[in-house]
């Protein structure tokens, strides 16, 4: 198939699914059959573009004019590559988890669930393809919409008002500050198209390079860098799948792939570099990372912890962005991955524990790891991975990331690093510990339904297969960051 | 060549049919008429638009007395694309009407009530296509005096309160600008626009003309509810029956602004130029204003048609705000969002009317249950509220990136933030809107969809909110065309 068709197929088909979903919303069977058909179909369209592109032409779709100047376009580029491709493999593994999620806790809307569901990788794929920055804010901004219904998935009070934290500083942020920073890119350079190397170099100097920079970072509120984070662990009361699609899948990785993006193919490394106005950026992303450590150290409940280390290992890559180096970027663009891997771990098994024992707090874990082995199993590889620890996708990333600020000299770069490495650990490991080495209630209950335990070995065992096997990954990495190998 | 006469066709129709339909006893036939005469002028603006976009203005000499002694009505793209707004969206409320009325307003009124609007339409009309400043002043009687009547017809008591606030301010606009009007007529004795801009050039004596602007501008600001001088319209928007709200908040308010840029550009721009008057830096700080008290204004309404009425005050002010920029790009963003505003509001005013007729409650409270219960007229309003917002995708997004990179092209970045700051105090009061229609518990009197009538119209404009949001072929270039010829002023 003509490789542009393909790069259409990939927003068509989980857009078209909503409808084929919608309309089996009274056979429960066929609705998530049209699921997993579409998850499948639309993986099987990565994979094909994955080996068309390798390296032949650049492609890219027609263009689309919306305004004088503007058109909305999607193109194929390395790290949109990777980001597509670990969302579309997600989406696969999350709609099996939500199959015996959604059942097994008896949750209402389920058609609506599963709607919103493809409408958002309709949004990140276009997203991830996009060409341009215009057609990138018009996915962005779909996303916000379509993980709405999602975030008030309860309908209660409580995911009421989540769901206004949610929409207030997603929709705030990219609204006010990153749309100003959009119109401004395209004002300055007559285009918004992501080019390696960047495009404002030669018409932006340091003070406005400075603010554009300030614009896009606090304006890709998705991005969850301090303090535009308050979303995210609001956003805790909705189903776990939703949590997943939300920190591993979708929503986060679109904000730092957003960061990156902006960074690497607008703003530019060098010019950046040049202009000399990383630091603040690395020090923004450095407090954030530390301080959503610190407060994930003192969470009780199991989802909310994991969302501040989110906001804590988002900044990892923010920060790596920052330090503008080769090296830098390629653990950045790695470390999109990793904690896609590691995070959706961590919050299947939660799900699992909340599905199998109705239990969400920390505190009541003890022993768990008796009755639910295969959960915590997964739940440790998953801790691996945050803290970077072998045989995990974790340590890959970070290493690269400890190697840029080492070769570049940023020692304290490195004690945040290693500080929060430590952090990790000190809230990351007690649950597992507890779980296997404490005496429990003694409570009967078992594992979580079939396809929950599935899908989360199957993450886990991807977490380990990226550390086994990340050359594919390495390649695109590399690419990203202009070194072709 | 019956052709030649459309000019004066597109005015004499809705005339005509005025007459006729106030000496109908019945509803469907007066319906009837007013629905074809909608539809026939709506066919005439468009002809007119495209002969104007290829071949240049079209002048037409009523009665055959020439210009600057006989009246003349020119059409050319600026205001070739607003008599099509007006009558498009006429000819998109009315087939909504017959059960919207219906429904609203006493079996013996209606004839009385379309003759009103076919006399609105005319005023409307007549004001955005005559070049003659006097004709202007009548037909804006036309439409003010229609208009009241169109809103005391409101069901609800309150809606004569509203409809003679309207008449008393409406009346001191129009009296204010006819006084405008005569300052400049004292110094160049004429009341042909293109005359007048090639006399005012001649005036030594520039006094009488700057008091003259000075009426224009308030008699002017008044119609078209520039902030402080919206107090007007909410009541108004509020009471008015639900097809008078839709048709008057889409136009009424666009035709004031038309020929607010028709004066300070094509008459009055080539010997007093805007941006070196005090003009733009008071218009910026007015409409900026509008765009932020009127957003939180809004915010805090409990009627959901109140809360629509300010948020029109609000977008009000960003056009307002683009001809303060008063360049070519702020001119285009300006009339592209007049257009913008025109559909979506007039969608926004549709759905909700649908769903107060079945829901029986102007309140936002009373919403509950609508998502459910009329899902099709919810997924409009989401639609159309998102555009108000201005999310990527919709028109509202297409107008204010124009308007932002006018301000960010002009080096004002704080009238930008502005702009597109005030998109989020939106997302808060659309947002009130779609919480009470999914999470409020729905009243318990049984309601459904609306009828397809109804629901047809408001769609075709929800439609459009999408459509002009992804081709803006058709509105940014005519009105790129049109602010060209604008502050070009009137030579051609």
């Amino acid at each position: 198939m003509n490789p542009a068709t393909l790069l259409l197929l990939m927003v068509a088909i989980p857009g078209a699914s909503t409808i084929f979903i919608a309309l089996s919303g009274a056979h429960p069977n066929r609705r998530e059959a049209v699921t997993l058909i579409a998850a499948g179909l639309l993986f099987a369209t990565v994979a094909a573009l994955t080996l068309d592109s390798w390296g032949g032409d650049p492609i890219s779709t027609a263009p689309w004019p919306i305004l004088p100047g503007v058109e909305l376009r999607l193109a194929i580029e390395p790290l949109g590559l990777l980001f597509g491709a670990v969302a579309s493999l997600l989406w696969i593994v999350n709609s099996i988890y939500s199959i015996g999620y959604m059942r097994a806790n008896r949750e209402p809307r389920q058609t609506s669930f599963y709607v919103c569901f493809a409408a958002s990788l309709a949004a990140t794929m276009g997203i991830a393809f996009a060409a341009n920055l215009a057609t990138l804010f018009l996915f962005y901004e779909m996303l916000t919409l379509a993980t709405y219904p999602l975030v008030v998935h309860k309908h209660n009070a409580e995911a009421i008002r989540a769901g206004r934290i949610y929409l207030a500083m997603l929709l705030g942020s990219s609204l006010v500050l990153f749309l100003s920073a959009v119109v401004w890119v395209y004002l300055l350079t007559g285009t918004g198209d992501f080019v390696s190397g960047g495009i404002v170099a030669r018409v932006a100097d340091a003070p406005t390079t400075g603010v554009l920079l300030a614009l896009f970072v606090f304006g890709i509120g998705k991005a969850a860098v301090m303090p535009i984070h308050r979303w995210l662990p609001a956003a805790m009361v909705a189903p776990t799948p939703v949590s997943a699609l939300l920190h591993a899948v979708a929503v986060v990785k679109a904000g730092v792939f957003s960061v990156l993006k902006v960074v690497v193919y607008v703003l530019g490394v060098d010019h950046l570099a040049e202009v000399g106005i990383g630091s603040w950026l690395v020090a923004v992303a450095g407090f954030t990372v530390l301080a959503a450590s610190v407060i994930a150290l003192f969470q009780n409940n199991l989802k909310r912890r994991l969302a501040y280390s989110t906001v804590s290992q988002l900044s990892y890559v923010v920060l790596a962005a920052g330090l503008l180096a080769p090296l830098s970027t390629v653990g950045a663009a790695l470390h999109i991955a990793a904690h896609a891997f590691g995070k959706i771990t961590l919050f299947f098994a939660a799900g699992a524990i909340y599905t199998a024992a109705h239990k969400t707090e920390v505190s009541e874990l003890d022993g768990i790891g008796r009755r639910m082995p295969l959960t915590m199993a997964a739940f440790a590889v998953g801790a691996f991975s945050m803290i970077g620890l072998p045989p995990t996708a974790g340590f890959i990333s970070k290493w690269y990331i400890l190697a840029a600020a080492a070769e570049g000299g940023h020692s304290i770069v490195l004690a945040v690093l290693l500080l929060s490495t430590l952090l990790n650990a000190a809230y990351l490991l007690p649950p597992v510990y507890v779980a296997f080495f404490r005496e429990g209630s003694g409570e009967m209950h078992g594992e979580a339904p079939a396809p929950i335990v599935v899908a989360q070995g199957l993450t886990a065992i991807g977490c380990i297969a990226l550390f086994l096997f990340p050359a594919a990954a390495l390649d695109l990495a590399w690419r990203i960051a202009g070194v072709v190998p | 060549m019956i052709a030649d006469h459309l000019p004066a066709l597109q005015v004499a129709i809705p005339l005509l049919a005025a007459g006729i339909c106030a000496m109908l006893r019945r509803s469907v036939p007066a319906w009837a008429l007013a629905t074809a005469t909608s539809l026939v002028a709506a066919a005439i603006s468009a002809w007119l638009l495209a002969r104007a976009a290829s071949g240049g203005p079209i002048s037409y000499r009523l009665g055959s007395w020439e210009p600057p002694w006989g009246i003349e009505y020119r059409v050319d793209e600026a205001n070739a694309l607003l008599l099509l707004l007006v009558a498009g969206i006429g000819a998109v409320v009315m087939p909504y009407a017959r059960r919207s009325v219906a429904r609203e307003i006493a079996e013996e009124s209606h004839p009385w009530f379309y003759a009103s609007y076919l006399l609105c339409l005319t005023g409307l009309l007549g004001m955005s296509i005559t070049a003659d400043a006097f004709n202007v002043f009548v037909f804006m009687e036309v439409a003010s005096l229609s208009s009241y009547v169109l809103i005391a017809l409101g069901r609800d008591r309150k809606a004569l309160f509203a409809a003679y606030q309207y008449l008393i301010l409406g009346t001191v606009g129009a009296t204010f600008f006819i006084i405008g009007v005569g300052f400049l007529y004292v110094v160049t004795g004429t009341l042909n626009m293109v005359d007048l801009a090639a006399r005012l050039a001649t005036v030594e004596d520039v006094r009488p003309v700057v008091v003259g602007i000075a009426f224009l501008s308030v008699g002017l600001g008044l119609k078209l509810a520039l902030f402080p001088l919206h107090y007007w319209l909410p009541n108004a928007y509020a009471y008015a029956p639900t097809v008078g709200t839709a048709f008057l908040a889409a136009t009424a308010t666009k035709v004031a602004i038309y020929l607010l840029l028709r004066f300070f550009f094509t008459v009055l721009g080539p010997s007093f130029p805007f941006a070196a008057s005090p003009i733009p830096a008071i218009w910026i700080a007015l409409s900026v204003a509008a765009i932020i008290l009127a957003s939180i204004a809004a915010i805090h309404q409990a009627g959901i048609k109140r809360m629509l009425a300010y948020s029109s005050v609000a977008q009000i002010g960003y056009i307002t705000l683009g001809i303060g920029i008063g360049s070519e790009a702020g001119l285009t963003g300006a009339i592209v969002h007049l257009f913008n505003h025109a559909v979506m509001k007039g969608a926004l005013f549709l759905l909700v009317g649908g769903a107060i007729l079945r829901g029986g409650d102007m309140n936002i409270d009373a919403l509950g249950g609508l998502a459910r219960r009329m899902p099709a007229t919810f997924a409009g309003i989401v639609i159309a509220g998102l555009s108000l917002i201005g999310v990527p995708g919709t028109v509202g997004f297409v107008g204010k990136w124009l308007l932002a990179s006018a301000a960010i092209e002009q080096g004002q970045l704080w009238l930008a933030f502005a702009i597109v700051g005030a998109s989020a105090l939106a997302v808060v009061y659309v947002w009130r809107i779609v919480e009470a229609a999914c999470f409020r518990p729905p009243s318990t009197e049984e309601f459904a969809e609306m009828p397809i009538s109804m629901l047809m119209p408001a769609w075709i404009l929800t439609a459009l909110c999408i459509y002009f949001g992804l081709d803006t072929s058709l509105t940014v270039e005519v009105a790129g065309r049109a602010a060209a010829l604008l502050i070009g002023g009137a030579a051609t």
